[in-house]
């Protein structure tokens, strides 16, 4: 067993003349939560869908769990748990009719079942519900479910698919813990999302856009090596006033309303603060507070985003 | 009042320009009918397969099968040399009646004695049974007066007989029965196209939220009802058409009363049927549910329980007054009495009325649940 | 500051179930109002009760003054709704899709104002294109753009970044930042508190009620907790030591880092700090953050479950 759950060589998919995924390249450990982001259409779905034994690659090797994904796709489909923003649960049917059919799915029977179903109501705190209708349940309690119908048999990689978009912020929660226990009991989970929030939450994150490769590392990794240019956070006594004086000097990169603050892009943060004062004060704005903030996933994603593009026109 | 209707009215249009498939169901699927209707499902019993087992083999005899064998009535397959093979050939569906002539048939015609000939027919189909010995009776029958007259001749006395019985048939001649089945067509094909389309336009506008949308802009109801109704008139009107013009081309059916009044009627009806279709789309959300209300509350009574197949007349008490329900029943009688009987406004007034009353009630009760639905 | 909208204990309720409860809100004109919760609290029930779409079991609201219930036919030419679907005409083309929306709004001079929405929403090499053609983030700009074609003073967005990719998303709050130096009123609906943060007031549902409505920055001001976020190796194991911690009020573990939510980050510190040290756990950094919206959400939620526990 080598110390990689999930490797990549060189993959490429091509449709036609069109390269969705073009030689990608990255390797998940054993027990990572793995971030894997991109924008819709940036190649995304395709490598997942290779990953899963779904599609098979234009060329280029992957092997997941150890299993190659072209020649041994059945192999990674029984070693792999797969579950997506849609949760695909029955809803005409009971929590435990859902558990029992993708227990049958995965051929499991008799006392492995039970005890996995057991497993599974008692991770999804689902205890004394198992005849409930999955319809009557709330966001949260499916998100689980839908969990553990994809755990049930036990996979070494889990992969997610927007797991969590419009879930409520405690159930949330709820579920990224749930997901944190499995990976400290050794499972490898790999994220797909465009929720920038969500990838906090990995410790590895790869960016994928038109099919390539953008960057990779830990979040704080990406914050602090991509973003040289600083963001300052301005409070003011007329927001929207403030934005209309702001956005037009030359020295403010990028200008946004947070609220009732101003995040401004400036090159230098002494010479930023200095220049947003003066403009606010020379405008008949109070300056209340200016300070440099850490940029979040999303700004580092937005403005690698805007590199890339940039380079390729 | 034209400038609330005017972008919905546009729209559809627009729309149903870009779904040539749907269109080419509403024009379509009466074409395929009315050949249907027009050449298949026939209740003129023709053609029917027929065996000979002539055990006279002589000419008296042939020359009496071929009156069989020259009608279009019967369809003479094959001689048979026994009763087993009638029976062969009646349980694999290959005849479906047999005449045997027995052995001295022309000796005991020479001598005047009586000549059983024998006529088999195959009644698992009641109808074609029933309707093949008629014609086969009728033209033994034809055939013996023919001896009796000429026998009479011989003997140099005048043949006459006492009661001559003679139906004349008006309206529909030759008793084809697509000339009563077409006109009845009409209603049941706009019958069944409004209501679908009409359910199914604003409930897929539900289903997209689209309907949200118009409900949140200073249009009311009425004018969401009037827009959307306006363009599948026109396409009923269009497709009332079509089924006319074709029923002239194929079937030479013509309209012997007056079209105008006939599309008054017309327009009755699928303002009826256009306000079903309107109540239909205002108790469901989903274009499946939508579509199979819309089937059943349109196609079952107007098919069933209107008299287009079978004559209201004769069927239970029970069903007849429920046929009352049936839109489609009122619209045959006007329809048929306008093209085959070429009737006037004086005798077709109570359906008039009671279309009219149809259709109110229609779309009074869409309009008042769809603005139930919002404030 | 003139009032765009109040309500006075508005309610409605489906079959007995209160969807949205005593639910009282002025919104001034301008703003950029959030209303954030979970599914199913209530703020798609309210949005649509005040476009009209709903009638509200009881209660009043006005809009510009105009009742709501009244008045209806005053407030639909004020008002603009995207629903969280962007409900368009898919067989319709971007141009077909605003001019149905212009003229159903009474709005038949609309050509010059359609120029101006393509322009702005960038939707302008597009604008033959069939919508259902089009991608998420365009859709909803193009959304956008039918509901602005009557020129509104207030828009209500239900969710309007649902399903949507971050550069559209981005994009989008762009266009609806200028809208708001134009003056509208913006009402919109969230279930991601990272959005409603971007918002001049928020008010916090769930329930059905409305908990509390302020600025972001007043509600986290509010909250009397901090957070310490600890960067650190192993993050898990760490996570695991500080949940037992006597001074850790709520622990939250991201990738390479955990939030600690302690009622005094500088008491606490040194001792969580020491905790992970001797259990060989290192350090890259540890500093007070400003809490975000989302802790306020959970600690309203949690102190809320304890008083109703306690009634």
């Amino acid at each position: 067993m080598n110390e990689y759950a999930i490797e990549v060589h060189d993959l490429t998919k091509k449709f036609g003349a069109f390269t969705a995924v073009d030689r990608v390249n990255f390797n998940v450990k054993r027990g990572d939560i793995f971030g894997f982001l991109g924008a819709n259409g940036a190649g995304k779905s395709t490598t997942i869908r290779m990953l899963c034994g779904l599609l098979q690659s234009t060329s280029g090797t992957a092997s997941v769990g150890g299993y190659d994904i072209n020649t041994q796709p059945e192999l990674v489909k029984f070693n792999i748990g797969y579950m997506s923003q849609r949760f695909s649960l029955y809803d005409d049917l009971t929590v435990e009719q859902n558990i029992r059919f993708y227990g049958g799915v995965y051929g499991l029977r008799n006392n492995r079942l039970r005890d996995r179903m057991d497993w599974v109501l008692k991770m999804a705190d689902l205890k004394g519900r198992e005849s409930s209708l999955t319809r009557t349940l709330s966001g949260g309690w499916k998100q689980r479910l839908a969990l553990g119908c994809a755990i049930l048999h036990e996979p070494k990689i889990l992969f997610l698919d927007e797991p969590t978009g419009g879930v409520d912020p405690i159930s949330r929660r709820n579920f990224w813990e749930l997901i944190n226990r499995l990976s400290t009991e050794g499972i490898t989970v790999l994220v797909t999302t465009h929720f920038l929030d969500e990838a906090e939450y990995c410790n590895s994150i790869i960016l994928i856009n038109a099919g390539k490769l953008i960057a990779g590392g830990t979040p704080s990794q990406l914050k602090r090596e991509h973003i040289k240019d600083p963001i300052l956070e301005v409070a003011s006594s007329n927001v929207v006033e403030a934005l209309e004086v702001i956005r037009v000097q030359p020295w403010a990169i990028e200008t946004s309303v947070f609220g009732t603050k101003l995040h401004v892009l400036v090159k230098d943060e002494e010479e930023g603060k200095v220049s947003i004062r003066q403009t606010l004060s020379a405008n008949g704005i109070q300056t209340q507070s200016i300070q440099r903030i850490v940029p979040s996933l999303e700004d580092v994603f937005l403005y690698l985003l805007d590199k890339e593009t940039a380079r390729a026109s | 009042m034209y400038r609330s209707l005017r972008p919905i009215i546009i729209k559809e249009f627009r729309q149903i320009r870009r779904d040539p498939t749907s269109l080419g169901m509403l024009l379509i699927l009466p074409a395929a009918l009315i050949v249907l209707v027009g050449y298949a499902l026939n209740f003129d019993v023709k053609h029917v397969p027929l065996v000979i087992f002539d055990q006279s083999k002589t000419s008296t005899s042939r020359a009496f099968l071929d009156k069989f064998k020259q009608t279009e009535l019967f369809n003479y397959r094959f001689d048979v040399t026994g009763y087993n093979e009638i029976d062969g050939h009646f349980t694999n569906g290959r005849a479906k009646v047999a005449i045997v002539i027995p052995t001295n048939f022309a000796e005991d015609l020479l001598v005047g004695r009586d000549v059983r000939v024998q006529i088999l027919v195959d009644g698992s189909d009641a109808n074609t049974g029933a309707q093949a010995i008629g014609n086969a009776a009728r033209i033994t029958a034809d055939y013996s007066t023919r001896l009796v007259v000429s026998a009479f001749e011989r003997m140099g006395r005048q043949y006459y007989q006492p009661i001559d019985f003679q139906p004349r048939i008006w309206f529909n001649p030759d008793l084809l029965s697509n000339q009563f089945l077409l006109p009845g067509l009409i209603g049941f094909i706009l019958v069944l196209t409004a209501v679908i389309s009409t359910s199914m336009t604003v409930v897929r506008e539900k289903e997209r939220g689209t309907m949200e949308q118009i409900m949140v802009s200073p249009l009311r109801p009425r004018d969401v009802i009037l827009g959307k109704t306006i363009p599948y008139m026109l396409i009923g009107l269009v497709e009332a058409t079509a089924i006319l013009v074709l029923g002239y081309v194929l079937f030479d059916i013509q309209v012997k009363g007056s079209i105008l009044l006939l599309y008054a009627g017309i327009f009755t009806i699928l303002l009826g049927s256009l306000g079903q279709g309107l109540l239909v789309s205002t108790v469901t959300d989903s274009q499946q549910v939508a579509f199979m209300i819309s089937v059943f509350s349109s196609l079952l009574p107007s098919f069933l329980l209107s008299g287009f197949v079978f004559p209201v007349s004769s069927m239970p008490i029970v069903l007849q007054i429920l046929s009352n329900l049936a839109v489609n029943k009122f619209f045959l009688v006007l329809v048929r009495g306008i093209m085959l009987k070429g009737v006037g406004f004086s005798s077709v007034w109570p359906q008039f009325v009671y279309m009219i009353v149809f259709a109110a009630v229609m779309l009074g009760v869409s309009t008042k649940r769809m603005q139930k639905r919002t404030l | 500051m003139a009032i765009a909208i109040e309500t006075k204990s508005l309610g409605k309720s489906f079959g007995g179930i209160k969807a949205v409860d005593q639910f009282s809100l002025v919104v001034n004109e301008g703003e950029m109002f959030g209303l954030v919760g979970p599914d199913g609290s209530g703020k798609t029930t309210t949005i649509r009760m005040l476009c009209g779409i709903l009638a509200p079991s009881s209660g009043s609201a006005s809009i510009l003054g105009k009742d709501i219930i009244k008045q209806p036919d005053l407030i639909k030419k004020e008002i603009g709704y995207l629903s969280q679907r962007f409900s368009l005409y898919g067989d319709l083309s971007v141009d077909e899709n605003i001019e149905f929306f212009a003229e159903i709004n009474k709005v038949y001079d609309f050509k010059k104002q359609r120029e101006e929405l393509l322009e702005f929403t960038r939707l302008k090499p597009f604008r033959d294109r069939l919508a259902e053609k089009l991608s998420g983030g365009m859709k909803q700009k193009l959304a956008l753009a039918c509901t602005l074609i009557h020129t509104p003073k207030i828009i209500f967005l239900d969710e309007p970044t649902t399903g949507v990719d971050p550069v559209s998303r981005r994009d989008f709050w762009k266009i609806l930042q200028s809208l708001l130096r134009q003056g509208i009123t913006i009402v919109m609906s969230t279930p991601y508190l990272d959005e409603a943060e971007r918002c001049t007031r928020v008010g916090l549902m769930n329930k059905g009620r409305i908990m509390r409505v302020d600025t972001p920055e007043n509600l986290k001001k509010e909250m009397e907790k901090e957070v310490v976020e600890i960067v650190c190796d192993r993050v898990r194991e760490a996570f695991r030591l500080l949940s037992s911690h006597h001074a850790v009020r709520e622990i939250q573990a991201f990738g390479d880092r955990l939030n600690v939510l302690v009622d005094d980050a500088n008491k606490s510190l040194p001792s969580l700090e020491s905790v992970l040290r001797s259990n060989g756990i290192v350090l890259a950094s540890s500093r007070v953050i400003s809490p975000s919206l989302e802790n306020v959400f959970i600690s309203l939620l949690t102190s809320n479950a304890t008083v109703e526990v306690a009634g």
